[in-house]
């Protein structure tokens, strides 16, 4: 399969001074000012074949902004390659950008002061989309992302969930092979983001657009993505299926036990004996949580010993999130998790 | 090229968006040309003429100069200024086209449609009201148009100049400011470059500025004529061409050190 997008030891470091503290500290940096090197992104490499939905995750600061504004010719990487596209999106600017599509969630791409279809208009222009193409092509997506009523009216004028609507159309104007969506769904209600969602599988298997993804929102990426890689203070540090990371990592469930009495480790411990679980407390007085594999009988054994034992007012049982997985990964590390 | 034109059509749109800052463009452009209108009158008095212009001439001279500021202004740098601050270039540079060419047609779309709904009208009305001398000859027209596009021209790189600035200085609102100033003091805005004592004149003659305002003017009042209005056209022809060259460095620097401020 043809490789979209090709990373190899990529890095980059920004060079950023630090203020001395204090007027003093103020009037010597005027003179000579304290340099230090910040690595945001480590020798990372990975690669993207065509058709793939990669949901690109970490914690801010993680460095995915800086790679996906290197991977889109934005900046300038200190070291390392980057094939997008077959091409070096430094050396052939222009032609490179018209090939992908690029949304800023927290960026408007589109003129804020005149109607969505002018700008929808110069970008046609822009990228020199033949009026056949553009009738076939956009009419479909102005259709899919519901936006027709909005065409006629200046961005500033729009909600939030209509913006990016018309911001998603505006990015696929020139149907681009590559599609880089930097948290398109942050601050939107549940029908938007399930529209886009829907909207981006739909092109996805209509046109094999390759799409990397990078959001805070887990749903989004459990709803599309098969694959996530993982970036933790700029390296990555899980590059994989989803699907792995989950039964890696979320094998099992959460029994939350709500006591009638007060209890304490020391009588509970006794009655996982030999089974795969453990406790730990719960965040209110008298509850308790036992984290156990996700086995019937280990499950069902757990709770009829405990039932049996205490006096019990009320019991849960959670699956283990991928959020819950997510938040793990990033307190403990890829290692000791 | 398509773009580049869909460009200027974009910017007249948004300029008819904001209508009030075009009526109180009309406003402050007359109070301006009326203010210094009086202020020559008075400064000439009796006198028929001073430094070769006729207090006509002088008057047609303030007028020219203001309604021509009005295609050749504009405030790119404090966009690209801002655009830089806010980190929205970021947008800008996953587009196919020249950030800095596309910055300069916006200016251009500006420079339309304050020409045509503002100047030209602006100038049959000054021109009710103060007495203004315009000339017949087709040949200063032409030279005219001429120049205006090339101050245009010449005003926007400079403009350019100081918003790429931006890049290295992060903050640069007072070299902004103080571009501006320089500006219309220069440029023979305010005061004819012939006004200026010797010296002065002499300093100017090395520096860009009276390709923007004098040399239209002048052109227009006919207080150059014959061989001067040539020379006057190939200096700012020089300068346009000179200017070039630093943007297109700086430009080039800038993008190996662009850092996205804000994400």
């Amino acid at each position: 399969m043809e490789k979209v997008i090709d990373v190899q030891s990529l890095r980059k470091d920004f060079k950023s001074h630090s203020s001395r503290s204090g007027l003093k500290g103020a009037f010597r940096d005027l003179f000579t000012r304290n340099y230090k090197v910040i690595s945001a992104v480590k020798d990372i490499s990975f690669t993207v074949n065509e058709g793939e939905m990669v949901g690109y995750i970490g914690e801010n600061g993680a460095g995915k902004s800086t790679s996906i504004k290197m991977l889109t010719g934005i900046l300038t990487p200190t070291s390392g390659t980057v094939r997008v596209n077959g091409m070096d999106p430094h050396k052939e600017r222009e032609k490179f950008v018209s090939s992908i599509g690029v949304v800023f969630g927290q960026r408007s791409q589109l003129w804020w002061d005149i109607a969505v279809q002018e700008s929808f208009r110069l970008l046609k222009k822009v990228y020199n989309v033949p009026d056949d193409v553009y009738n076939d092509h956009m009419n479909h997506v102005i259709e899919s992302l519901d936006i027709g009523p909005l065409l006629d009216k200046p961005v500033r004028k729009l909600s939030l969930g209509q913006r990016m609507r018309c911001e998603l159309a505006a990015a696929l104007l020139h149907n681009p092979k590559l599609l880089f969506l930097d948290e398109p769904t942050i601050g939107l209600d549940v029908l938007v983001k399930l529209k886009i969602r829907n909207f981006l599988k739909e092109i996805n298997e209509k046109y094999k657009t390759t799409i990397l993804l990078t959001t805070h929102d887990l749903t989004d990426i459990e709803a599309l993505c098969e694959r996530v890689v993982m970036l933790d203070e700029g390296q990555i540090i899980y590059d994989g299926k989803l699907a792995k990371l989950r039964s890696n990592w979320g094998e099992g469930k959460q029994i939350e036990f709500q006591f009638g009495e007060q209890v304490n480790l020391e009588n509970l411990q006794p009655l996982l004996t030999e089974l795969q679980a453990e406790w730990t407390k719960g965040d209110r007085d008298n509850v308790w949580i036992a984290n156990v594999v996700n086995e019937e009988h280990v499950i069902s054994e757990v709770i009829g010993r405990v039932v049996a034992a205490n006096r019990i007012t009320d019991i849960k049982i959670h699956e283990i999130s991928t959020e819950e997985i997510i938040r793990n990964i990033y307190e403990e590390g890829m290692l000791n998790g | 090229m398509g773009k580049y034109i869909e460009m200027i059509r974009v910017r007249f749109l948004m300029m008819l968006a904001y209508r009030t800052n075009y009526y109180s463009g009309i406003l402050i452009y007359s109070i301006n040309i009326g203010a210094y209108y009086f202020l020559w009158n008075a400064i000439y008095g009796g006198k028929g003429e001073i430094e070769g212009l006729s207090v006509i001439q002088m008057t047609t001279y303030i007028a020219v100069a203001w309604m021509a500021r009005a295609f050749y202004f504009n405030n790119i740098d404090r966009e690209i200024a801002q655009e830089i601050k806010e980190g929205k270039v970021a947008v800008e540079f996953i587009r196919p086209y020249h950030y800095l060419m596309m910055k300069t047609m916006q200016g251009l779309g500006e420079g339309i449609f304050r020409l045509s709904f503002f100047s030209i009208p602006g100038m049959i009305i000054v021109s009710l009201i103060f007495p203004i001398e315009f000339s017949a000859a087709l040949s200063t027209w032409m030279f005219f148009t001429i120049a205006i596009i090339l101050s245009f021209i010449v005003n926007t790189q400079i403009n350019l100049l100081t918003g790429v600035m931006t890049f290295f200085f992060f903050n640069n609102d007072g070299l902004i400011r103080a571009k501006r100033v320089v500006i219309d003091l220069f440029s023979g805005l305010l005061l004819p470059i012939s006004f200026y004592p010797g010296w002065a004149q002499q300093v100017m003659d090395f520096l860009p500025f009276q390709a923007i305002s004098y040399i239209p003017s002048m052109i227009f009042t006919e207080g150059f004529t014959g061989f001067a209005v040539w020379e006057a056209i190939l200096f700012q022809l020089v300068w346009a061409v000179i200017l070039i060259l630093p943007i297109q460095a700086l430009w080039v620097i800038a993008k190996k050190r662009l850092i996205v401020q804000g994400g």
